[in-house]
């Protein structure tokens, strides 16, 4: 399994995100342009909530009846010519396409943007191939491949950690003179891909939507490099995830209409195509087309309470709203899936030993869970991970999992909780001092700076912030409230 | 009306002023108040962080204390915490013993603000407040609770308060309950980011409906040394109450119904 991007534990990861103050400030600038891109181009759509619900139905529809769809538009593909394999694991997948581009003698392969190959490692196997070149024609995932193959860090922008200049720095090792314009930058690009595209003769997409009465596959970018892709070399492979099916035309039709704005803030990407394998008649297309449909884990999914990661199009919208991803960006979750779907899909499709940090770092905002298109329940599901690491495996054995037992004890017993009320304040006294500080109205009763040797979990506070000393027993809420309605009563007798 | 104060764990443990502002408040506009002390929290640390089967007992003892009091309302002074009252009638939708009760609870229960002014469709509460402030707009409240509107209204009626409005307000301050606490590292950063926002607006004052968030926000400004004064809603709209200034608007129709 090779959805992880890093070895390193996960808060050295954090840690590191940190420092990289390029990343955070490309992220942070990317994030404010899409809060305003995306939700204007709903807002044109209108109706947007009923557009989500009819997402989430026709998402929810195919989960439900996945094996009959994937029949169906496997036998669509074989009706058209093409051909269909089913791979298990990853292993299974790129085996299959490494063996097809020996066979075909394959010299020089095409790749448009796809995260299911990068999750199936296929360009380190298809690298090891003799005599045989591999380019990625997507322009973000171009630069990733010419930066010694680095690893994606957003699931719809590939190399959006990485500024202008630095692009600029990597284009210069191959010839580019240019100055660090975007549109400079994405031009030589361009001429350069474009003199690789005209000779190949190998060629691999993803797949945004796979149409199963039809067996068409339905790919939308704005480079039009997944067309050329298409069209021009004789040998095609489709790498899809086995969930990524619709029924017909018309629910991709739908889809397309929400993936393009959710994802970039766009009516429509500039590209949107529907094919398949060349039939009789037409002029372009491959002539040997196979489709590669991937588990890997997402099985895993079926059944329980994570189903609805299932639904996901791949937007990338919870990327983009995430206050997490803002500052730890896809370094950090240490998954080629990051931010709050990645925070779900990376523990069902790889386990809780590799990405069991990754639900509980959230602080369940819910801007995930209000901007999914298709309605997945972000939020909760990173609470129901939680609950089966918690309650199900009991995997906690550190001094957290009994202070939050006491926590559970102490917020359900009222005669505990009132003696707590009753003794915090003395309590909290060594650790307190008097003055305010630089805040009015919030250290009325003191400041606590540091809570010294405890455990992390209740050391964490105090690590960056201060804290409120309670108040004394005859100075808190339910003791104003007592005399507040004494004197009430009293006034009422006078 | 008879109105049971849900005062969660936060306000009974650091913010007295808060809970008794509320009261205040709230007996202006003539609602009899209650304050059941077998209360205690409404389980979001333990459930958010995973601990459900812990959480049962949690909810069922709120549940209990809040419908000791046969009262018509439930407020309480925080966005998130409200919310999770809501949330228990799905929570507790296959318990045969509270199912019932938790569905009461979550239809009688309003967050303070949202009360004020959809329930007793209070526009001014009279207050005054000479200062320049800005609000933090906490996520469950807007996006769980689906309360949007409220805190705004109420605020810009208050006099002499000038509100200047927070960049990047969608983004949560890094508070998230246990989250504050188990992932120090990235929760800073999300805070810092917040006191950076609201410095930039140069308000005096930052206000909320919720106190958690706030306790949060000004932890962070105290340990930067940098001058802020926190004021919950409830405290801004109790202060310097002329009750003349008082006015409320015509009942909302269903169409400004919160859906979330």
């Amino acid at each position: 399994m090779t959805i992880s991007t890093s070895d390193k534990p996960f808060l050295e990861r954090v840690k590191e995100s940190e420092q990289d103050k390029f990343m955070q400030a490309s992220v942070a600038k990317s994030q404010d342009a899409q809060w305003d891109k995306r939700e204007a181009s709903r807002k044109e759509l209108g109706n947007w909530p009923q557009w989500r619900d009819l997402g989430e139905q026709i998402r929810q529809h195919v989960i439900k009846y996945l094996p009959d769809y994937l029949e169906e538009f496997s036998d669509n593909i074989e009706k058209r010519g093409g051909h269909v394999y089913f791979a298990k694991t990853d292993k299974e997948a790129a085996a299959y396409i490494t063996n097809l581009a020996k066979e075909k003698q394959a010299h020089k392969i095409v790749k448009s943007k796809s995260m299911v190959t990068t999750e199936i490692n296929l360009d380190k196997e298809l690298l090891k191939i003799p005599g045989t070149q591999l380019m990625e024609t997507d322009l973000a995932e171009f630069i990733l491949q010419e930066d010694d193959w680095a690893e994606p860090t957003h699931i719809v922008f590939p190399a959006l950690a990485k500024n202008r200049d630095q692009v600029k720095e990597i284009f210069d090792k191959l010839g580019y003179e240019g100055d660090n314009d975007p549109e400079h930058l994405a031009r030589f690009a361009r001429e350069y891909l474009r003199r690789y595209f005209l000779q190949a003769d190998f060629g691999i997409t993803g797949c945004n939507f796979a149409i199963a009465d039809s067996g068409l596959i339905n790919l939308v970018t704005n480079e039009g490099n997944a067309d050329l892709t298409m069209a021009i070399p004789k040998t095609q492979v489709v790498v899809m995830g086995m969930e990524r099916i619709v029924p017909s035309l018309k629910e991709a039709e739908t889809l397309d209409n929400m993936l393009s704005r959710s994802a970039v803030g766009q009516k429509l990407t500039s590209y949107c195509s529907f094919s398949g394998k060349q039939v009789e008649g037409e002029a372009d297309g491959p002539e040997d087309f196979h489709v590669v449909i991937v588990d890997n884990g997402r099985s895993n999914a079926l059944g329980t309470p994570f189903e609805p990661v299932l639904q996901c199009i791949r937007c990338g919208a919870c990327l983009n709203v995430c206050p997490v991803y803002r500052h730890i960006g896809g370094h950090g979750y240490g998954s080629i899936y990051p931010g709050p779907i990645g925070a779900v899909l990376s523990p069902v499709l790889d386990g809780y030993e590799k990405f069991g940090d990754l639900p509980f770092a959230s602080s369940l905002c819910a801007a995930c869970t209000e901007t999914c298109p298709v309605r997945i329940p972000l939020h909760r599901l990173l609470i129901k991970h939680r609950e089966v690491m918690m309650d199900k495996l009991k995997m906690d054995h550190s001094f957290s999992d009994k202070i939050m037992k006491m926590v559970g004890v102490g917020t359900s017993a009222p005669v505990l909780f009132n003696m707590a009320l009753d003794m915090d304040h003395p309590m909290m006294g060594v650790l307190s001092t008097k003055d305010q500080g630089s805040v009015e109205n919030e250290y009325n009763s003191g400041r606590i700076k540091q809570t010294g040797m405890m455990p992390k979990l209740a050391r964490g506070w105090t690590d960056v912030r201060d804290l409120p000393r309670p108040p004394k027993k005859n100075e808190n809420f339910r003791h104003w409230f007592k005399q507040h309605k004494a004197a009430l009563e009293a006034q009422k007798h006078d | 009306m008879k109105v049971v104060i849900f005062s969660t764990c936060i306000v009974d443990l650091f913010f007295p002023n808060v809970g008794a502002a509320m009261t205040e408040v709230l007996e202006r506009f003539g609602c009899e108040t209650f304050m059941p002390v077998k209360q205690i929290c409404c389980g979001q640390p333990t459930y958010n962080s995973g601990y459900v089967k812990a959480s049962q007992k949690v909810f069922r003892n709120e549940i209990d204390a809040l419908l000791s009091v046969d009262a018509d309302y439930i407020v309480g002074p925080a966005g998130s915490c409200v919310n999770m009252l809501r949330e228990y009638r799905i929570l507790l939708k296959d318990d045969p013993e509270y199912a019932e009760k938790a569905k009461q609870v979550a239809d009688k229960t309003y967050e303070f603000s949202q009360f004020l002014y959809r329930v007793l469709n209070v526009i001014d509460a009279g207050a005054e407040l000479d200062a320049k402030a800005t609000y933090h707009r906490s996520c469950h409240m807007t996006r769980l609770l689906g309360e949007r509107t409220a805190p705004f209204k109420l605020l810009d009626h208050v006099k002499d308060l000038q509100m200047e409005p927070l960049p990047h307000i969608e983004n949560c301050c890094g508070f998230g309950g246990m989250f504050s606490a188990k992932e120090p590292e990235i929760s800073k950063q999300m805070v810092d980011e917040k006191v950076d926002d609201v410095l930039s607006t140069g308000a005096q004052v930052l206000i909320s409906a919720d106190p958690s968030c706030l306790m949060n926000i000004a932890g962070r400004f105290s340990r930067r040394n940098e001058k802020i004064k926190i004021m919950h809603i409830a405290e801004v709209l109790n202060h310097n109450v002329n009750p003349e200034r008082i006015k409320f608007h015509e009942p909302l129709g269903v169409e400004q119904e919160v859906r979330p």
